[in-house]
């Protein structure tokens, strides 16, 4: 980036999350990055490498698995991690495998919980991590909107709203009492907005799920939903077909809905995003509706 | 529409080029609910179109519903939940917001609510780069409107807009606008906002949108720019960029043995390779060899930057340490005047230890019995004991070792710091409680203390070690902790005993005894509590330097301050034994007769009656006195001196 008297904001947003991730490593015994493959989480990770360039950056990457995303992000992730040589800890709860929960028999409430929020409660207290880098953003939902950027988690992995510490300028407490953890998010006061901008200007590779293409898909309560192995369950009837198609946001595929497009470049993406005037939004009515259930799925200790 | 569909559609490229280089401006809103202030920041949000149809479909309905304006649009209800919030018992403090414009990209940090006001208002302010003071036009320059004002002063924000809210409703009044401006600006004058960049005066109604984003036909007698167009274009930062330069160190960057670079912020100023740098505190110079990033080495590097500098020489350099200007360094001090927020419900006690954080580093910190607190409210300089959540107080404090800082710029403090044009990151500190690890206040450092200048260890040669050769044994405390009428005494006055029969040179401080002369002028109030323990730590201390084994009979019921007492210690030196007896058995016992006047209420602030006592988690020796004679009781504590090889 050029350096001039006054920096851009993105200069500036890059400089805090830098110095927010050189805080918080400094600050711990065994620090992580959780790492969802998203496009907030190649943007985190880039940022990271930047912090601590020439080194690469000391905290290994840490995959909660659910072994339903789509085959396109495994393999973006391994080669992510491979080609910046840092460890990556992939973590399947072993009680859903024995299980064998899934969104088609038990529905997705049950399969976030036992798959997303237990695995991450159990990955963190196997691997005895103190503090996890996360990719949140303050203008997601409302109830991020006050959380901290060093956010403390009970020996239990709860959040509690009301006992968050007060961050003046840019000094960040680090300090823990036993058992507690801490949750550090850098790219807390990033938009939606900023981040699509940082990937372009930064040509942060990201997975080619968010650019749209011919895809297999089948329609389901009005959004299209990807047949991206065989273990779909196709309902009576159901007969996929393909369609040009991007995702918003990556998950588990049968839980990820397509929206039907023509931009297969970052630009159109963009682009898109930016002349949406309602479409973009209703996708994201459920978290406006569920931002109470959010609160209350952080105090159980969800991300 | 501030963003322009139409490039948007034509040319996104070119769109996305302009959006790159816009600028970043943090602002604070400063006002209730009452002033208009969601309503000011909804139209905000939604003059910068990030509304959208759907939201404004809903935004319609709800107004129609259950708006305040008469079936026009409340765009309060754009920033609703905070009334669901408070139901579900969610703390509101601060808020971020965020929305762009064609020339520059905002964060509003909100800050609704009148309780936590001060805690949660320094918070939005210490980051902020413009303060947006609300007034009602109706109501003029109020008491709380005083506070915003005292409190964005003292933060040191140095562009203020006074934003006279409702004009619709005193009918676009000049002489209304022009008295509350005439008012407000004498008062500014008095906080120091006076000396302020701009405070800009701007007559406007955030419900009819008149000199909110436009300027308004309705107040034809004002000339000055309407609020979005003040915030697109005021300069800011300039001060900052201009300022010597400071770069705290945070990480040692080691990738391999042929490199060793420093990364940190630059706070102030700006470096470039081969200009000479001096490292605080150590005070060592030496000169910039490169300046490293990921997207190659820079020629320069400014404020606001993260980056990893390396020196042309080896010289130590460690976290927390301020590279500075070679010709213009911070200063080094351990002894300050700061202003002091207090920020958590239990209050501040003068002599505890607490935790500073400041730049990258934290030390040890005790602050002084406040020499007066602020009455946020008057301004009125009220004396203090000690300062309780929300707050403020000027206080001298001490630190465990020397720092490198600079006074900070808050505008309220102008006369302290004449002469420095300060810096907030350098200057700027958090406090931390030891033990909960929370955050429980901040500081702002106006100036070094002389005698801290002045005073220099005397390097004593014979020393610690050299006189505990003279005696056969190790110098230690035994702190005996535990209830009134618990048996410390009696088991201490045991154990000094056997000591002094096998030839170890020992001394007992007993809490009456020393309550009788070195501490007679201390009662029992909490921060008394503190200031004894603290002294009989300097005591135990001084006499563990001199060889001796101390016997330490004390209440004292703070963790805290019997961890401070530890800390004061060497490893290993420090004994602590809890006195262990049932609250109703040391009643029955009462051999002074204090739990009977405790209970008639004659004495107030009793251990275990009105006043806590936190017992040890894991002490070293745990006698429980139901169950033990004070004879064996002592025999553990000489079997704890052995362990640890004070004795043989």
């Amino acid at each position: 980036m050029p350096t001039g008297a006054r920096l851009t904001h993105l200069q500036r947003l890059e400089a805090e999350a830098m110095q927010i991730m050189r805080e918080a490593v400094s600050e711990s015994d065994r620090p992580a990055m959780l790492y969802s493959i998203g496009k907030d989480s190649s943007v985190m990770l880039h940022l990271a490498r930047k912090a601590f360039f020439p080194s690469i950056p000391p905290f290994p990457l840490v995959h909660v698995d659910t072994t339903w995303k789509f085959s396109q992000m495994y393999q973006f992730r391994d080669d992510t991690a491979r080609e910046i040589g840092m460890d990556l800890i992939v973590h399947q709860n072993p009680e859903c495998i024995e299980q064998g929960i899934n969104p088609f028999d038990h529905g997705s409430a049950i399969h976030t919980d036992m798959w997303k929020t237990q695995g991450l409660k159990q990955a963190i207290d196997m691997n005895k991590f103190d503090l996890c880098f996360g990719g949140a953003r303050r203008d997601e939902e409302k109830s991020r909107a006050k959380e901290r950027i060093f956010s403390v988690r009970s020996p239990q992995h709860q959040w509690d709203p009301k006992r968050q510490r007060p961050e003046l300028w840019n000094v960040y407490n680090g300090r823990r009492s036993p058992g507690e953890t801490l949750r550090v998010f850098p790219i807390s006061n990033w938009t939606e907005l900023d981040v699509w901008q940082y990937v372009h200007l930064e040509q942060i590779p990201i997975v080619p799920l968010y650019l749209s293409a011919p895809r297999p898909v089948v329609e389901r309560d009005g959004t299209w939903i990807m047949v991206d192995d065989d273990r779909f369950q196709l309902r009576e009837g159901e007969v996929p077909e393909t369609k040009s198609v991007r995702f918003r946001t990556l998950g588990c595929y049968p839980l990820s809905g397509a929206i039907e497009s023509d931009a297969t470049s970052l630009l159109d993406v963009v682009q898109e995003m930016l002349l949406a005037t309602t479409s973009e939004r209703q996708g994201r009515l459920i978290d406006t509706d569920s931002s109470a259930s959010m609160e209350k799925k952080k105090q159980e200790g969800y991300f | 529409m501030a963003h322009s569909s139409e490039l948007i559609a034509d040319d996104i490229e070119a769109y996305l080029t302009s959006h790159q280089y816009k600028s970043l401006l943090r602002f604070i809103t400063c006002g209730s609910v009452d002033d208009g202030k969601s309503t000011l920041i909804g139209r905000l949000l939604y003059e910068s179109h990030l509304v959208f149809e759907d939201h404004l479909a809903a935004l319609e309905a709800d107004s129609a519903k259950v708006g305040t304006q008469g079936g026009d649009l409340d765009f309060a209800l754009l920033l609703d939940g905070l009334s669901a919030e408070r139901e579900q018992g969610i703390t509101i403090d601060v808020a971020y917001r965020f929305f762009s414009t064609e020339k520059r990209k905002f964060i509003v940090a909100d800050t609704p609510g009148h309780e936590q006001y001060t805690r949660n208002m320094v918070t939005g302010a210490s980051t902020a780069d413009v303060a947006v003071i609300l007034i009602d036009a109706r109501r003029g320059v109020l008491t709380q409107t005083r506070r915003h004002s005292y409190l964005v002063s003292l933060l040191g924000i140095r562009n203020v807009v006074v934003a006279i809210n409702k004009m619709d409703l005193v009918d676009y009044s000049q002489d209304t606008f022009e008295s509350i401006k005439a008012e407000y600006l004498e008062f500014a004058d008095q906080i120091g906002l006076a000396d302020a960049d701009h405070i800009q005066f701007i007559p406007l109604s955030a419900l009819k949108g008149d000199n909110v984003v436009e300027s308004s036909g309705n107040t034809g007698w004002y000339d000055g720019p309407a609020l979005m167009e003040f915030l697109e274009t005021v300069e800011v930062d300039d001060d900052r960029v201009s300022a010597p330069l400071r770069m705290p160190v945070q990480w040692v960057n080691r990738p391999n043995l042929d490199f060793r670079g420093f990364s940190g912020q630059i706070v102030g100023g700006s470096v470039r390779p081969g200009d000479s740098v001096r490292i605080l505190p150590a005070g060592t110079t030496s000169t910039v060899a490169r300046i490293v990033t990921m997207d190659g080495d820079l020629d320069e590097a400014v404020t606001g930057q993260s980056v990893t500098i390396t020196l042309t020489d080896e010289v130590d350099v460690s976290r927390g340490d301020i590279i500075c200007a070679g010709d213009d360094p911070a200063e080094v001090a351990d002894q300050f005047e700061a202003h002091v927020v207090w920020m958590h419900e239990d209050e501040m006690l003068p002599g505890r230890p607490y935790l500073m954080k400041i730049g990258a580093r934290t030390v040890g910190l005790t602050i002084d019995d406040p020499k007066y607190r602020v009455d946020v409210n008057t301004l009125e300089q009220l004396a203090a004991g000690t300062l309780e959540l929300n707050e403020i107080g000027v206080c001298n404090i001490a630190l465990d070792r020397p720092i490198p800082f600079d006074p900070y710029p808050g505008l309220a403090l102008g006369e302290r710091n004449s002469g420095s044009p300060g810096n907030r990151e350098t200057g700027g500190f958090v406090i931390i409680d030891k033990l909960t690890q929370n955050t429980v206040g901040a500081g702002l450092l106006h100036f070094a203390l002389r005698r801290s200048h002045n005073i220099h260890w005397q390097d004593v040669r014979v020393d610690k070690d050299a006189r505990s050769e003279m005696n056969s044994h190790r110098p230690g405390v035994v702190w005996m902790t535990g209830l009134s009428g618990s048996g410390k005494s009696t088991i201490a006055n045991i154990v000094e005993s056997k000591l002094h029969t096998m030839g170890v040179r020992t001394y007992l401080l007993d809490g009456d005894n020393v309550r009788h002369g070195l501490n007679r002028d201390l009662g029992f109030t909490d921060s008394d509590r503190v200031e004894n323990i603290r002294r009989i730590a300097e005591v135990s201390g001084l006499m563990v330097d001199a060889g001796l084994v101390v016997l330490v009979s004390f209440i004292s019921p703070f963790r805290a301050e019997r961890q401070l007492a530890r800390d004061r210690m060497a490893d290993g030196e420090f004994i602590e034994v809890h006195v262990d007896t049932p609250l109703e058995i040391a009643e029955q016992r009462d051999p002074k007769g204090l739990y009977a006047k405790a209970r008639s209420g004659d004495l107030s602030n009793f251990t275990g009656i009105d006043s806590p006592y936190e017992a040890p988690v894991s002490p070293d020796v745990h006698i429980e006195t139901d169950s033990i004679e004070p004879e064996a009781a002592a025999d553990m504590v000489i079997a704890a001196l052995r362990a640890r090889s004070i004795i043989t």
